[in-house]
């Protein structure tokens, strides 16, 4: 069976895209699953800093389009989890290196030998983004809870629409529940509300991310946390795992705390 | 000018066709029908009809030139010479001949109306001369400029221009009117700031009262 092509994109930039794609890769490839993660956004890659893996690139997307190397040289296996590889991006050239028509060779490619590739896609809705999505069998939509955010996100989801890619399904990042709860920030509801597309998972906001991400360890490898939780529950439900979603904004007691650590999840 | 220049709209946008005539005459028809409404038609997209007329490039170009004085492109040509279609070309516009059947056009100023079944989305934009009906939201971002009514059954919170052609008998109705700017013909209003208390939202109609824009509840 052919595997699935995902792309993860925003429309504005700073949202958590490029943490989000390596840490699912990451779970994705935990679960047993063949994973590839791509960095799309060619002139200022990330996705190799975030997963650590940034000092053993040879090769790299364009090299790949280019011809220079095979799809399998460019490809650098994550050996903290069995099945995980990155394609990173060219950093010394720009979003022109490539065409939507290369972005679709190359996940034609990845579909036959990955279960699932990631595409991590830059911000914005020019041609870096045009080439993410050209590929895609799926789009994910991160957003933070800020009005600016949602509407990006709600232009990138008219812009799949137009493209019949789907409406896409929705992550909601960096969720401060103390803040919804006193009505400062914008709730799970408010943002679905608007954007009206199916919720793939909340990951609340965690101190933990910024220390892993500059580390290069991504947060599901040590799994305690509760972004690393949020993220874990989204990776199984892509895998097509049926598991409720975390409400953050409920009110939390230091006993609800407890019960929830003893019960190990959220 | 009985057969001069005439704007319409059809189910693919705005198309102007040009009649018989001295191209300098409906040059300066076609530029005082722009000019009566000129916020409608600004940096829209039209399809132009030319019959059968032959035209050359040159003239194709001083057309061209007319509607980007108004921020409007021309994004077809559609004649039944082959000679004006090979001009298009040159000038890197789409061509082709006129369809077998006349489009379902109606005339600005009628009532024709455009039915939207689905939710606008930032970014996105209805251009119609005539009435717009969606059935779906209106999000924030997203635009509806109309010649006549515009009917929202959904959330309307972007930003609307209902008698854009200088209507001020034109309603804005929606399920529940939260409009980012609201505009009949040629006043402006925007929502109350109170927006963000979650009040029970009841349908509401707006329109142009005295000097200024109202919303009351919708009860037909």
């Amino acid at each position: 069976m052919p595997g699935k092509v995902i792309t993860i994109t925003s429309g504005k930039g700073g949202v958590g895209k490029t943490t989000v794609t390596a840490n699912l890769g990451m779970a994705l490839a935990q679960h047993g699953q063949r994973v590839a993660v791509v960095d799309a956004d060619i002139g200022l890659r990330n996705l190799d800093v975030v997963m650590g893996l940034e000092n053993r690139i040879v090769y790299d997307l364009v090299d790949v389009v280019e011809g220079v190397c095979r799809l399998r040289q460019a490809l650098i296996r994550d050996r903290r989890v069995n099945e995980l590889y990155l394609l990173p991006a060219a950093q010394t050239r720009d979003k022109t290196a490539v065409s939507p028509a290369d972005m679709i060779q190359v996940c034609e490619q990845l579909r036959r030998e990955f279960d699932y590739a990631l595409i991590d896609s830059p911000a914005g809705i020019e041609q870096g983004f045009q080439n993410a999505v050209a590929g895609a069998d799926e789009v994910i939509i991160v957003t933070t809870p800020e009005v600016s955010a949602v509407r990006d996100a709600d232009r990138i989801i008219g812009l799949i629409e137009a493209q019949e890619k789907g409406p896409g399904s929705l992550i909601i990042n960096r969720l401060k529940p103390d803040m919804v709860r006193r009505g400062d920030m914008l709730s799970t509801e408010d943002v679905v509300e608007i954007l009206a597309i199916k919720l793939l998972g909340i990951i609340p906001e965690d101190e933990a991310i910024v220390i892993s991400t500059n580390r290069g360890t991504p947060i599901v490898l040590d799994g305690r946390s509760p972004a690393a939780q949020a993220l874990d529950n989204i990776a199984r439900r892509i895998m097509g795992e049926d598991i409720p979603m975390y409400q953050p904004a409920r009110e939390e007691g230091f006993f609800s705390r407890l019960a929830r650590m003893v019960r190990g999840g959220d | 000018m009985a057969d001069g220049v005439k704007i319409k709209g059809t189910r693919d946008g705005l198309l102007v066709s040009l009649g018989a005539g001295d191209l300098p005459l409906l040059l300066a028809d076609l530029r005082a029908q722009l000019n009566r409404s000129p916020g409608f038609f600004q940096g829209g997209k039209v399809a132009l009809a030319v019959g059968s007329r032959p035209m050359t490039r040159a003239d194709l170009q001083q057309i061209c030139d007319v509607l980007g004085e108004l921020g409007i492109t021309i994004w077809a040509v559609i004649s039944q010479s082959p000679m004006t279609r090979a001009a298009a070309r040159e000038l890197g516009l789409a061509s082709a001949s006129p369809p077998e059947e006349a489009p379902s056009d109606l005339e600005a100023g009628q009532e024709p109306a455009v039915i939207v079944r689905r939710t606008l989305r930032s970014g996105q934009s209805v251009r119609y001369p005539g009435h717009v009906v969606v059935i779906g939201d209106v999000n924030p971002g997203a635009e509806i400029v109309a010649g006549g009514d515009i009917i929202v059954w959904g959330k309307l919170r972007g930003t609307v221009h209902a008698g854009a052609m200088g209507d001020d008998s034109a309603v804005v109705c929606a399920l529940q009117l939260q409009p980012m700017q609201l505009r009949i013909s040629g006043n402006i209003a925007r929502s109350p700031e109170s927006n963000r208390t979650k009040q029970k939202a009841r349908p509401e109609v707006a329109r142009v009262r005295g000097a200024e824009i109202v919303a009351e509840p919708w009860e037909p």
